[in-house]
């Protein structure tokens, strides 16, 4: 049904080996024609074979190739994978042999793709996998194996088995009008059952607001005046914490001028200076683009100087950032003092020089305290990471609201059932389950009826 | 002798199938063991009931017999859940066992093109895998075009109680002993279900002043559209209500090695939502009591029927239990209850027509087919008539979709996902109920019963007028503006926020709680020119227009998918990256279109999206 495809599957440049992985109808023949050693086309599923890469007779690289056929694989289809010594150079070198032997480049997540169209993973497993892959640090890996391992399908559940008792119960008492057995529910009865589950939802939402963080990271805009002293800043921040400093053209991020890691949660540093240099901060601001910037940015750092008086464009712009975090941070207060801080109307100040790893310990602490992340550290891990799941969540919600609303204009509640199984249709949309069948096991199960 | 159409078995689907067979023109002959158990009614003695009664008035807006034989045949009848939304309430009438069968009977036989002919079929014919003709015990041949098999419980049928059983149908009649034998030879799969029955009663023997009485409703009602009524309802029939106690769990536990069903001695699969009393007080272990109902048979005889307390017991045993109830101290059994046992079709070798996958222009109706209950049956037989007429004159089957009758969902529930124990149509069932009303049955079904020829030109004028009306009121509703100044004082009284909105209308005005049309035509605001179920349809359109709207969405991505057909000739095994559970079902089920296959346990999300992909692939090749 499909073609054969190969990627290289690791980082590429960082580490001692690196592995290319071919997978489709014809990937043991092609890995086989670049291969010498055992023939690969002859040897048993999942095995591990050692041999050399070859370029005509060139040998390219000391390898071993892992052979799984299918059904058993990732994708369900044959799956190679080559272990090469890493280093941009080799790796490239035998992925542009695979291409010239007529493998295609896989697109990005095309492996998972595979693996959800052959039936291996199902949807939630299939884009939490997506995030695994694409996660950069240690917390948000475990927030994407929390999803594969069904953490996120087991908190699900439990709210949609909430619901399916209350809707079991109404059914009941439609289906059996006359029997006493059941309890008959009422909308005073329902009420403070639609409370709790919206309760449970919103929880969720709001856990999964940390999610986010973990996943994407915390968007860090830092500007100011040029020379106040943010690429120092920067600089410094990266340079204390030993991060690789990358300049990455984002697909959909800005500029990152780096990254770095403060408890476990990845800071994307985004010097916004670095898009336009001006004189003039308004001018600055003003450009479309970095308005973007702050806009999109979970934090701002402003960065004012010690040194002196503070212009009417920044408290302008303090004053129009009311609604978003905001750290002013006031840099080389080793010099002589003329700034009026009394006029800053900001809760979070910070004062330093770069000079001192001291001064920006009193940063990241206040950092951690806006985004709460000690806690992120210690809670569990339940959350949605995804934007798929979490607008399902919130269209749950509003179901939940209709139904709240139908209670108080005391509609019949046979009606509220049709909010109550939408929102638990929903819930269902996202670990991707079906309604009818558990219903009426659930009818049976819990009540005694009949003739 | 040649037909066009034959029937086998005169209960409550071969009644419906050989009726509309036989109104839309075909030479129909309908053949029955006793021509005195047509229509017969062997369990409980009710028409309808949740969901039930609306398959009943979807009978009749499609041209059936049910709902007025149903009607004319009553002793109580009550609209269940009245006080719950109008997509739930539903119709249940206590018939009279007497005079049902007689006035079905008289149906029948005033149906022209239709012959009743008494006798026990032995054998099929077919040929080149179609059905060609029925050989009767006295070895006298029939021919037909289409046959139609509804022969409910009779199939090998066996009676349990206690240890001891006999090879008999219900009250003792004969059972067809070759026919499932003949099916399974053709390559039927061959389900064994059971049900049971409780005891019969002697009403001279109950001390009713111990008991709660259950009456009838204080108002007409009627499962014939037409709103034609037949009874007084000051003079109905009352029904009682009985509580097992402590002792009656004892007895019943102290014997339970002899019932038929816990002592091993049956081996079919009985229905969950009809459970017996042994079951109820086994699985429910730790309630006191459970309800029971004595309910009248009939104005001709003695008997009342014990519902709720089916059981398998033996005889010695069944006395125990009755006498310890209370009121019944000293009641006499009648009739004892039984267990009975016997063979059905897998429905998932049937086409939504009813025509069976195996042989051509054969049909199957009823407990046949895994139901249970007097409305499933007909409801599917009035389908497998129309369809069996359909197909000899090689014309698209009617088929009824989820959205538009609780049989749609009866027969697509049956065909695609099969069945293990007799299915019972409950309102949970249907996904789209609020569409599927018991006021809305003519408005939903009429046309198909016109089309065939089921409803006269006369009853269709009727409803089309109606449609008219409802139209006309809503649109005159939207237009007609009110505000604080044409408002009555009682109105005005009677609502929450006594400032209307500028430029409101009568529409919305009407989706306040506390408003409602009878109190606009009180208050001479709206004038009262139309029929009242006209008045009563815009009230309910308006009302609930929120959750209608919800529903029609669903209707919407429903009817999205069932325009993806999947051919008749696709080839699964084609289609190599299906898990295997998936394929084993499409293969054996072959849905017609995506929607279906979709509701097929064991497909999941992602065998359907495969599915999807192989389908667009295809169609886009051809």
């Amino acid at each position: 049904m499909f073609d054969t495809i190969c990627a290289i599957s690791t980082a590429l440049g960082v580490g001692a080996i690196s592995i290319i992985r071919v997978t489709g109808p014809d990937s043991i023949k092609l890995v086989n024609e670049i291969f010498k050693g055992k023939n690969l086309e002859k040897v048993e599923s999942h095995t591990i074979n050692y041999g050399y890469i070859i370029n005509n007779e060139e040998i390219v690289d000391e390898v071993l190739v892992s052979i799984m056929k299918s059904p058993k694989t990732y994708t369900k289809e044959d799956l190679v994978e080559i272990n090469c010594h890493g280093g941009i150079n080799t790796t490239n070198k035998i992925l542009e042999l695979l291409l010239i032997k007529g493998a295609r480049l896989a697109e990005p997540g095309e492996f998972t793709k595979r693996a959800f169209l052959n039936g291996r993973i199902d949807l939630i497993e299939a884009e939490s996998i997506g995030d695994l892959i694409n996660s950069e640090t240690d917390k948000s890996r475990k927030l994407s194996l929390n999803g594969v391992t069904g953490n996120i399908t087991n908190l699900i559940n439990t709210i949609r088995q909430k619901l399916v008792s209350i809707s079991a119960n109404i059914e009941v008492n439609i289906d059996y009008p006359e029997y006493e057995d059941a309890v008959n529910l009422t909308n005073e009865l329902i009420k403070p059952k639609i409370i709790d589950i919206k309760k449970d939802l919103e929880n969720l939402l709001k856990e999964s607001a940390n999610g986010k963080l973990i996943k994407n990271g915390i968007d860090v805009a830092i500007v100011g005046k040029p020379n106040v002293g943010k690429s120092s800043l920067l600089n410094t921040l990266l340079e204390e914490e030993k991060a690789i400093v990358t300049n990455i053209a984002g697909t959909t991020r800005d500029i990152v001028e780096g990254k770095l890691i403060l408890n476990g949660i990845m800071l994307n540093l985004i010097d916004t200076a670095g898009i336009r240099k001006t004189n003039n901060l308004v001018e600055q601001i003003g450009v479309n683009k970095s308005k973007k910037i702050i806009e999109k940015a979970d934090l701002v750092i402003l960065v004012l100087n010690y040194n002196d008086k503070i212009s009417k464009e920044e408290l302008d712009l303090i004053e129009s950032l009311k609604t978003k975090n905001l750290i002013v941070y006031i840099n080389k207060n080793d010099l002589t003092k003329k700034i009026d801080d009394k006029k800053l109307n900001c809760k979070n100040i910070v004062y330093g020089n770069t000079n001192e790893y001291a001064n920006l310990k009193k940063l990241k602490d206040k950092i951690t305290e806006i985004f709460n992340l000690e806690q992120i550290e210690t809670s569990n891990m339940n959350y949605l990471s995804n934007s798929r799941q979490i607008s399902l969540v919130k269209k749950a919600l509003l179901s939940l609201d209709n139904c709240l609303e139908q209670i108080e204009n005391n509609i019949e509640i046979d009606l509220l059932a049709i909010d109550i199984k939408e929102c638990y249709d929903l819930l269902g949309e996202i670990i991707g389950n079906t309604y009818k069948d558990e219903l009426l096991d659930e009818i049976f199960e819990n009540f005694c009826l009949g003739k | 002798m040649k037909y066009d159409v034959i029937v086998v078995g005169g209960g409550h689907a071969g009644a419906e199938a050989s009726h509309a067979a036989a109104l839309m023109g075909a030479k129909t002959a309908l053949i029955t063991a006793n021509i005195k158990n047509i229509g017969d009614m062997p369990c409980n003695p009710s028409i309808g009931g949740t969901a039930k009664g609306i398959i009943v008035r979807d009978i009749d807006a499609l041209g059936g017999l049910m709902g007025i034989v149903a009607d004319k045949s009553h002793i109580q009848i009550k609209m269940l859940n009245n006080g719950k939304g109008p997509a739930v309430r539903s119709l249940r009438a206590q018939a009279d066992k007497i005079t049902y069968p007689k006035e079905m009977l008289k149906a029948l036989q005033n149906t022209e093109n239709l012959t009743i002919i008494e006798g026990m079929v032995e054998n099929l014919i077919v040929e080149d895998k179609t059905i060609k003709g029925i050989v009767l015990d006295n070895k006298k041949e029939y021919y037909t075009k289409s046959l139609i098999l509804t022969t409910g419980t009779y199939l090998k049928s066996k009676i349990l109680i206690g240890n001891t059983n006999k090879l008999e149908g219900p009250h003792g009649e004969k059972r067809s002993k070759f026919l499932s034998n003949k099916l399974k030879e053709l390559g039927f799969d061959i389900l064994r279900l059971k049900t049971g029955t409780p005891q019969r009663i002697d009403k001279n023997s109950v001390d009713f002043t111990k008991l709660k009485e259950e009456v009838g409703d204080d108002a007409y009602w009627s499962f014939n559209c037409e709103n034609e009524f037949f009874y007084k309802k000051d003079k109905q029939e009352k029904c009682y209500l009985v509580y097992t106690n402590e002792n009656t769990h004892k007895i019943i536990k102290d014997n339970l090695s002899k019932s038929a069903m816990y002592g091993g001695y049956a081996e079919g699969i009985g229905p969950r939502y009809c459970p017996s009393i042994e079951d109820k007080i086994v699985r429910f272990a730790d309630k006191e009591k459970h309800q029971l109902f004595l309910e009248p048979e009939s104005l001709y005889y003695d008997d009342l029927y014990l519902q709720g307390f089916s059981t398998s017991m033996p005889k010695d045993v069944q006395e125990q239990m009755v006498h310890s109830l209370f009121g019944l101290e000293n009641a006499k059994i009648l009739k004892y209850a039984y267990a009975i046992e016997y063979d059905a079709i897998n429905p998932l070798q049937l086409k939504p027509s009813l025509e069976t996958k195996i042989v051509n222009n054969l049909f199957t109706a009823g407990q046949i087919n895994g139901t249970s209950g007097y409305e499933e049956a007909a409801g599917q037989g009035i389908i497998a008539g129309i369809n069996a007429v359909n197909k000899i004159r090689n014309q698209e089957p009617l088929i009824l979709k989820r959205n538009e009758s609780y049989i749609g969902v009866l027969i697509d529930d049956l065909v695609t996902k099969g069945t293990k124990e007799p299915y019972r149509m409950l309102t949970s069932r249907a996904e789209f109920r609020l569409l599927l009303r018991h006021d809305n049955a003519d408005l939903r079904l009429r046309k198909y019963g016109y089309k065939y020829g089921l409803i006269s030109k006369e009853k269709y004028n009727k409803l089309l007028e109606k449609e008219k009306n409802i139209e006309n009121l809503l649109q005159k509703l939207k237009e007609t503006k009110i505000s604080n100044k044409n408002i009555t004082p009682v109105i005005l009284n009677k609502i929450k926020e006594k400032k209307l909105e500028n430029g409101t209308n009568l529409y919305l005005f009407l989706k306040r709680p506390e408003i409602n049309i009878k109190l606009l035509i009180d208050e001479k605001i709206i004038e009262e020119k139309y029929d009242k179920e006209v008045y009563n349809q815009v009230e309910i359109l308006i009302k609930y227009e929120g959750y209608i709207k919800k529903e029609l969405k669903e209707v919407d991505k429903l009817l999205k998918l069932e325009l993806k057909q999947i051919p008749n000739d696709i080839n699964y095994d084609n289609i190599t990256n299906l898990a295997s559970e998936a394929k084993q079902k499409l293969k054996q089920i072959m849905p017609k279109t995506l929607a279906q296959a979709a509701r097929i346990s064991g497909v999941n999300p992602a065998d359907l999206s495969i599915l999807a992909i192989y389908l667009k692939k295809e169609y886009n090749k051809k």
